[in-house]
């Protein structure tokens, strides 16, 4: 990891000095050294950029709004990142001639709430170790094995390939082999095999706890509606108070409607969710039967496929494939 | 007779039927006009075309009380904008898959392609559809996935 | 908030026997916004609907809902009702309680409250009902044709003796098409030039028909009623306005090795050419690639001989802008190359050919001047072998999955016309299953079995090998259960047909869509067959899918009639209940444009005011001429900027509140 931040640095002051980008779209510390966030850097500031195993956050989001201007703004894309950049791309919100987008490698991002889980706290810094990771806290050092804190998308990567990228840092063959440790679909499947009452226990305690403070929505780099349908005064369905109790299931249902066949899973919903509601699993419901029905589909893996929704054959299931489907 | 008198007593279900004009909204006309009877709880609503039925509505129904939502339209193929229900059908297929995955009942949804000359499916249909909703009885589960307080 | 008049109608005892009506007028009183509300026995008669007028200017309504029989059945009536009071027709709303209530339910309780809950909905649905105003576009009356074979001239012919202007855009050097390479035509043995050519001829000469020959659309604009159609005019290298069709500079060209594309590669022509004697125009071409003139700058021989001095090197591309009102399709098919069926030998044996090649064979203007001859030897042959549906219904990748139609048909022709020429040929047919649905189509067939002689054997042809000088033909007879190997001095191949290679990217510039087969598909399979789905776009003859010629004639007029019927309006009354999209909303992500069956939704970089930002944006724009109202794209688009009129989701989810209430 730190050979490929010193590698990124060159690459980005080069950018700069050549005059490719003016700005630079990548991570920055938080108040702790596990809060990176998303922030857009210049030359002044540039030495405060961060890469390191708590970069998880989607850079593409971000471009929706800052690839505005006539000079270009340096993205950072890992991998995974890349299908969530080509399906706005597709969709047009964002306009890559202003965009310089730099595929850099990844080796996993942690979770640092699955660090916590294990009893290690006040972290101060993280370094990779092989497979393990040493941890400074104030408490003094501690490691544990890198494949039991990664953050869930990273247990199913998608591979170290780019799927978009003016450039690779480092190109994708060369780059080191990223984790994948996990069935992306088990955990759909556990749900899937259980009882309907089951299934509703489930979803009534995790949906039960959503505050409605929209992190999902704001960091989905598929959600980018200029107004959500839920804020806007004319659809009915804005409300400044909830109805009834039903309001955030509408909402999480609803939202995962809107992103089916357009949401890559890169699982940024789930990452940024405070009250650690397993939002990804709805939306990987609709692509495992996507996939099942349709015909496997990844979500911009590529930049002019029609989605799954806005296409059709002939020969489709009917609906009633679900109540032919076995308890 | 007055409003008070026609309140609702006791229970019985509510059906919400989104019928698209051309075909399903013809053949429940022409149920009528045959005089094939069907629960009177069956209520249709006029879209111009089964691909102008929003997950919203079927969700909003639900959340105000419908005990089964059913959406009609013209058979695959037939559409009377060629390509409407076939957009619809990828979306109700993954729609009511979901609400299944959330727990609530499959047979409270459903989708049937019902012709303009079909009245005797059309009543047939919503005879058997208002029939499992009966025995599925009150749509609670919708109206409280979140936690009683 | 709308002041609403309720019209409960009796219709006799259909409505009233199981609905109390007077309590269903009670009750709707009670609703919000309703100021009026009255029952009467039958409001579709002329004085309930003076009714609703008086109520309108007496209580000045602005909503008006009528509880009657099915919005199918008389809402066009009370649209014109309430506009003549005044009140935009759209500011109704019909409650179906009769098809929908009365008629099906025997108790009148059940029905009387039913029927108060439909009203209610209606209610609820048209106080957020705004009128609505149909847009009107004119229309240009000129029509376009894609393509010069039959189906497009006789279209052309139909539209133009209507007294419409009609531009035909051919991309050969003459129209005609496939028909004026055939020889004679089946059911009847009538001459196939005998017929086409004085068509050519009237299409040449009308006045209202002006051809684009040569020519290939570049470029298409606009949508019903207003095409911008930019056509392109490739090079002749001849002067149309000079040149006689004498065909003296054809005699002295010396470049003769070209193979003669309306022969079928069967013999050659010269660089310069007229591509048939009865071509229209009867004009002379230069074939750049085989001209000497354009290889090495030399020759001139063309130059010297005509005395018109029509040859102009120096022609370049033109291109033509013009406006249509309507296109039809009309681009025809070829016949696939079956080189890649290795085992009927097409590659490698001259005698092994396709049947519109054996078309030409047998057509006396033809390469053999009519004489049946082996293309290898120029001997009659002693017997013939047919074998039918090569490349069509078949399910690996080289086979087309449908069936070509005219095939079993034309091979019966061929069969019999051998047999009657030379009936000591041998002629023996190969067929899957004979399919003669038509008018005197399996007269036809029987004659050529039962008086010609003419053997049909049920089975498919394995193996085709050529071995001294003959062919030898393998296959196998599936009802007499056995293997046959026989002599064949010529084997005549039915190969499909399919659209050409250029419809689909005409159905691309026209938004029209196609099947997987590349046909173009029908707005609707058995109402609107010669339509396609984008308005002003129509279908003729095989681009839709195969079919034979009086089919092709047919759809042809039909296609001619619809467009007729569009030119004769000045102006379009377009669809008011349309999409529309809010641009402050739309974020442009192009979802909604790939649902629409019609091609009515672009992109435009519009300057929007939004959340007191002035910002361009890219949004979608809804042309209200083309949207036909079915509302896929309103799912489609996730913030709700795209929405429908008449149908709006508010509207919709208040007629879902009201029922659940």
């Amino acid at each position: 990891m730190r050979e490929i931040k010193e590698l990124l640095v060159q690459k980005i002051n080069e950018l700069l000095d050549n005059g490719t980008v003016d700005r630079v779209a990548g991570w920055k510390a938080g108040e702790f050294c596990y809060d990176a966030a998303p922030a857009v850097f210049t030359k002044e500031n540039i030495d405060e950029l961060l890469y390191n195993g708590f970069c998880g956050a989607n850079q593409s989001k971000f471009l929706v709004n800052a690839a505005t201007t006539e000079n270009r703004i340096l993205a950072l894309l890992k991998p995974c990142d890349t299908y969530s950049y080509n399906q706005l791309v597709k969709e047009h919100r964002v306009d890559p001639s202003r965009v310089y987008a730099l595929g850099i490698p990844c080796t996993g991002m942690v979770d640092v709430n699955k660090i916590k889980a294990l009893g290690i706290t006040g972290i101060t810094g993280i370094e990779e170790d092989g497979e393990n990771l040493k941890i400074a806290t104030i408490y003094g050092d501690a490691s544990c094995k890198k494949c039991d804190v990664l953050l869930e998308r990273c247990m199913v990567c998608k591979g170290k390939n780019h799927v978009a990228g003016d450039e690779m840092l480092i190109p994708d063959e060369e780059a080191p082999e990223t984790p994948s440790c996990a069935d992306r679909m088990a955990e759909v499947a556990r749900l899937e095999a259980m009882t309907e009452e089951e299934r509703f226990n489930f979803w009534r305690e995790q949906l039960s706890k959503c505050i409605r403070c929209n992190a999902c929505r704001n960091a989905c780099p598929a959600c980018t509606c200029r107004t959500c349908v839920f804020d806007n005064a004319k659809s009915g369905l804005a409300a400044k108070v909830n109805n009834t109790d039903f309001e955030e299931n509408m909402f999480h249902i609803i939202r995962a409607f809107h992103v089916a066949g357009r949401c890559t899973d890169c699982g940024e919903c789930s990452r940024v969710c405070p009250q650690n509601i397993p939002l990804h699993l709805l939306n990987r419901k609709f692509i495992k039967d996507i996939n099942e029905f349709y015909g496997e589909f990844q979500a911009g893996a590529d930049t002019t496929t029609k989605g799954p929704l806005t296409s059709f054959t002939k020969e489709d299931c009917e609906p009633s494939i679900v109540m032919e489907r076995g308890e | 007779m007055q409003v008070n008198e026609i309140e609702k007593k006791e229970y019985t279900p509510l059906i919400v039927a989104f019928c698209c004009n051309w075909c399903s909204y013809a053949g429940a006309d022409l149920a009528g006009s045959s005089r094939l009877n069907y629960p009177a709880n069956v209520k249709i609503i006029r879209v111009p075309c089964s691909c102008r039925v929003n997950p919203l509505f079927i969700l909003r129904a639900f959340q105000r009380g419908a005990d089964g939502v059913i959406m009609c339209g013209c058979h695959p193929g037939d559409c009377h904008y060629s390509t409407g229900n076939y957009y619809a059908r990828r979306r109700m297929t993954l729609l009511f898959s979901m609400l299944d995955y959330l727990g609530i009942e499959r047979a409270r949804t459903r989708v049937e392609w019902v012709s303009a000359a079909e009245g005797a499916k059309f009543a047939a249909v919503m005879n058997e559809f208002a029939e499992t909703i009966n025995r599925l009885g009150e749509n609670r589960k919708l109206r409280d996935l979140r936690c009683e307080k | 908030m709308q002041k609403i008049g309720v019209f409960v109608c009796w219709c006799g005892s259909n409505i009233a026997a199981t609905v109390d009506v007077a309590a269903v007028v009670e009750a709707l009183k009670k609703q919000p916004g309703v100021v009026y509300a009255t029952d009467y026995q039958y409001m579709c008669s002329a004085s309930g609907q003076n009714l609703i007028k008086d109520a309108i200017k007496e209580y000045g309504l602005t909503g008006v809902v009528v509880c009657s029989c099915s919005p199918r059945m008389h809402e066009a009536t009370f649209r014109k009702t309430v506009q003549a009071a005044g009140l935009n027709p759209y500011m109704l709303e019909i409650a179906n309680i009769r098809e929908q209530c009365s008629w099906i339910h025997k108790d009148i309780k059940e029905g009387t409250e039913k029927a108060i809950i439909l009203g209610a909905a209606a209610i609820a649905k048209v106080q957020l009902n705004a009128p609505l105003y149909s847009q009107t576009s004119p229309v240009v009356k000129r029509a376009l044709v894609i393509g010069g074979g039959i189906a497009g001239i006789q279209t052309a012919l139909d539209i133009a003796d209507a007294g419409f202007e009609v531009d035909i855009v051919e991309k050969k050097p003459t129209i005609g098409g496939k028909m004026s390479q055939l020889d004679k035509t089946f059911p009847t043995l009538d001459c196939a030039a005998c017929i086409l050519t004085p068509k050519m001829v009237d299409a040449g000469a009308h006045e209202k028909i002006n051809l684009y020959t040569y020519c290939e659309v570049e470029k298409v604009e606009g949508f019903v009623g207003n095409f911008s159609v930019t056509i392109k005019q490739k090079p002749r290298y001849i002067d149309a306005t000079k040149c006689t069709g004498c065909g003296a500079c054809v005699e002295k060209c010396p470049s003769k090795k070209t193979p003669n594309e309306f022969n079928m590669g069967l013999d050659n022509r010269t660089a310069i050419y007229i591509p048939f004697a009865q071509a229209v125009p009867k004009l002379a071409v230069i074939d750049k690639d085989a001209c000497i003139h354009f290889k090495n700058g030399k020759c001139g021989l063309c130059v010297r001989t005509c005395e018109a001095g029509a040859i102009n090197y120096d022609q370049t591309e033109e291109f033509i802008t013009r406006e249509y009102g309507a296109i039809v399709v009309a681009t025809g098919f070829n016949q696939i190359k079956p080189t890649n069926f290795d085992e009927y030998l097409y590659n490698q044996s001259k005698d092994v050919v396709t049947s519109l090649e054996f078309e030409r064979i047998m057509n006396a203007a033809g390469p053999t001047k009519g004489h049946l001859v082996r293309p290898s030897n120029g001997k009659q042959p002693k017997n013939i072998v047919f074998v039918q549906c090569v490349g069509s219904r078949g399910t690996s990748c080289r086979d087309k999955s449908y069936c070509s139609k005219i095939c079993c048909m034309y091979t019966a022709k061929h069969a019999m016309l051998v047999k009657d020429h030379h009936p000591e040929i041998d002629v023996t047919v190969f067929y899957i299953d004979v399919r003669t649905p038509g008018k005197n189509f399996d007269e036809f067939y029987r004659r050529a079995v039962e008086q010609y002689g003419v053997h049909y054997i049920k089975g498919m042809v394995g193996k085709v090998e050529e071995a001294d000088g003959t062919l030898k033909v393998q296959a196998s007879d599936l009802l007499d259960n056995r293997q046959i190997l026989m002599d064949a001095d010529m084997v005549v191949l039915a190969a499909a047909i399919e659209p050409d290679p250029t419809a689909r990217s005409i159905a691309t510039m026209l938004t029209a869509s196609m099947d997987t087969n590349d046909f173009f598909t029908e707005a609707h399979a058995k109402l609107r067959p010669v339509e396609s789905p984008t308005a002003g776009i129509f279908l003729s003859g095989v681009c839709q899918g195969p079919k034979d010629i009086p089919e092709t004639v047919a759809q042809a007029s039909a296609a001619a009639a619809k467009v007729i019927g569009l030119l004769a309006k000045d102006h379009l009354l377009c669809n008011a209940c349309v999409a529309h999209s809010d641009e402050t909303l739309c974020n442009g992500c192009s979802q909604c444009a790939n649902v629409c069956a019609y091609g009515a939704i672009t992109y435009e970089d519009r300057l929007v005011m939004d959340k007191g930002v002035r910002e361009t944006r890219r949004v979608a724009v809804v042309n209200e001429a083309i949207c036909q109202g079915c509302g896929a794209c309103t799912v489609t688009c996730p913030s709700g900027a795209m929405d429908l009129r008449g149908f709006a989701n508010n509207q919709i989810m208040a007629e879902v509140d009201a029922i659940c209430k």
